[in-house]
């Protein structure tokens, strides 16, 4: 299969270690004299540019997580001025408040870079007719694949979420060779042609899945139902988007477009980096970027790391498919969504907490959200119209505050487990291997 | 002229009903009459029962989810178009029926509990058209 960019996916490791280090320099040189508080963050820990000389230097630089972008909501870390900023995404915070992120123009073009060399490693090139089913709008995904889909010249169809009948149609009259979407809901895809049978007419010959966590099992099930290549994609918005990373046909691990986004994995508890192969929390630090470029981004997502150059001819750095999440973030059909998002729409209702969970599952390979509340004397009414009238307000808070439908179950008083001192507010029933 | 009733508040599964029964017979507490409305995931449990008070804190203290409501409980001749002339002065009234269900009794009436949507405008409608109610001390010695 054709190789995108060469000169950067195929360097030597000297010369890829070379490039990151001057670029790293550059980088937190930009970040200090641009962000007020990087700047002030490095001051703290009596760091200047000038001690950033390479990377043997990049475990000095201080960490930054979600929280940093929440206390500098909306714009505070943001490198560039806002007549720079053509674009702006947003995700979910811990708290309900959005994490923002934004994109110069040269931004925008690394990324559709990013994601091109993606595509062309699953083999997607300018012959192809490409399906774009993640979301359109604030999530990064949709607007990230498209970029990419059109920088490798090939059709992008931005299909978006929601309608699979529509997307089946053009599935069968455009002939599409490509499609990007969450793998559940690829599945689900599947078995809506097997349904009809259409699944003799369709074209596929590469899926690009990812924004939610899935199994190797899962890979090479939408590969045997739908005879096509699936590839693992990753991104995060605060790091850029989907095209971060994404495995290649050789299926080892998925190669980080390391010339922009340095990583590194280190140890959940005393966050020192680990040997290469053991598993820990990634950690990027962006190497090009000019809207919101950050130092040491924790992602949370935990994996390990192989440096050795891939059977494909890549020579980029892989990290293995993940193995979770060392906090408590739920990826439900491609969104993120934190417990306390939901715990904090409940206690806005009328100020009081009410005993509840959160119960994640996956029926017929899409994510089912159940959140079960007791009905406590002050929701109590002997009158189903009036719970029924609950169930629709408790269903309407949590979607506000998660862009997402739940199904609410209302469960008699003190029936939901209550642990001793952190209390399980989650009960996640997928199965991820 | 209204009566009480224990309203208990039962998940959808099995051995629930049967749960909150339990702790009525040990209390020695009759149940005069009862509805069930069910939903996919829960259901109500309404019950006239020989003391509701009593029944109510029992089934609190058993940890279920029991509360008293004021319903109207209307006695009937056993007679053709008995019930529909209730419900044509309640309708008149502008009232609308929350729910109601049957009250067994041991004389010679019918009885129908009703829950309306204005209980008061309810009660005052029927009585000025000199229906006659069951009463709580009735209902203790059913």
């Amino acid at each position: 299969m054709a190789i995108w960019n060469e000169a950067k996916e195929c360097m030597s490791r000297d010369q890829m270690c070379v490039l990151q280090g001057e670029r790293l320099k550059k980088q937190v040189k930009y970040v200090y004299h641009n962000v007020e508080y990087y700047r002030k963050k490095m001051q703290n820990v009596g760091l200047e540019p000038g001690d950033i000389n390479g990377l043997e230097d990049l475990t000095k630089l201080p960490f930054t997580t979600k929280d940093d972008l929440r206390d500098t909501y909306p714009f505070g870390l943001f490198a560039a001025p806002q007549s720079e900023i053509v674009r702006i995404h947003a995700s979910s915070g811990t708290t309900g408040k959005a994490t923002v992120v934004g994109y110069t123009r040269r931004d925008i073009d690394v990324w559709a870079e990013c994601v091109a060399r993606a595509l062309t490693q699953c083999g997607i090139g300018k012959n192809d007719i490409v399906q774009v089913a993640y979301g359109y709008g604030l999530f990064t995904g949709g607007l990230g694949a498209h970029y990419g889909v059109e920088n490798v010249g090939a059709t992008v169809v931005p299909m978006s979420t929601g309608n699979t009948k529509k997307l089946i149609t053009m599935m069968n009259d455009f002939g599409a060779t490509g499609i990007m979407c969450t793998p559940s809901y690829l599945l689900h895809i599947a078995e809506t042609l097997y349904e009809t049978g259409e699944i003799n007419n369709i074209k596929l010959k590469a899926a690009v899945c990812g924004a939610e966590p899935w199994t190797e099992k899962m890979r090479q099930q939408i590969e045997e139902k739908l005879h096509l290549n699936c590839f693992d994609i990753y991104g995060l918005s605060e790091i850029m988007g989907p095209g971060v990373a994404c495995d290649c046909i050789e299926h080892k691990g998925l190669h980080v477009q390391e010339d922009h986004f340095l990583p590194e994995i280190v140890a959940k508890e005393t966050l020192q980096p680990v040997p290469d192969g053991e598993l820990g929390e990634l950690v990027f630090t962006t190497l090009t970027k000019e809207g919101i470029p950050l130092i040491r981004y924790r992602t949370k997502d935990l994996t390990s790391i192989d440096r050795t150059p891939c059977a494909c001819g890549r020579t980029t750095a892989r990290i293995a498919r993940f193995k979770g999440r060392s906090d408590d973030m739920l990826v439900l059909r491609g969104v993120n969504v934190f417990p306390s998002q939901i715990e904090a729409a409940l206690l806005e209702m009328d100020g009081i907490l009410p005993h509840y969970m959160i119960i994640v599952d996956r029926v017929n390979n899409l994510d089912t959200i159940e959140v079960q509340v007791e009905v406590e004397e002050r929701f109590f009414s002997d009158e189903i119209k009036e719970l029924e009238k609950l169930t629709k307000r408790i269903e309407g808070v949590i979607k506000t505050a998660i862009g997402l439908a739940v199904k609410v179950k209302l469960v008699e008083p003190k029936t939901l487990e209550r642990a001793e001192g952190k209390s399980v507010h989650v009960i996640d029933k997928r199965v991820f291997d | 002229m209204f009566i009480k009733q224990v309203s208990v508040f039962l998940e959808n599964s099995a051995g629930r009903l049967q749960s909150a029964l339990k702790v009525l017979k040990n209390e020695n507490i009759n149940i005069v009459s009862l509805s069930l409305a069910d939903t996919n995931d829960y259901g109500m449990l309404r019950m006239i029962v020989s003391d509701a008070a009593r029944a109510k804190d029992a089934l609190k203290a058993a940890g279920l989810s029991a509360h008293l409501t004021d319903v109207l409980a209307i006695k009937l001749p056993h007679t053709v178009g008995s019930l529909e002339h209730v419900l044509s002065e309640v309708a008149d009234a502008g009232i609308n029926v929350e729910y109601m269900y049957a009250l067994s009794t041991k004389d010679e009436n019918a009885c129908i509990v009703i829950k309306p949507e204005n209980a008061e405008a309810c009660a005052k409608a029927l009585e000025d058209k000199k229906f006659d109610f069951v009463t709580n001390e009735e209902v203790e010695n059913f």
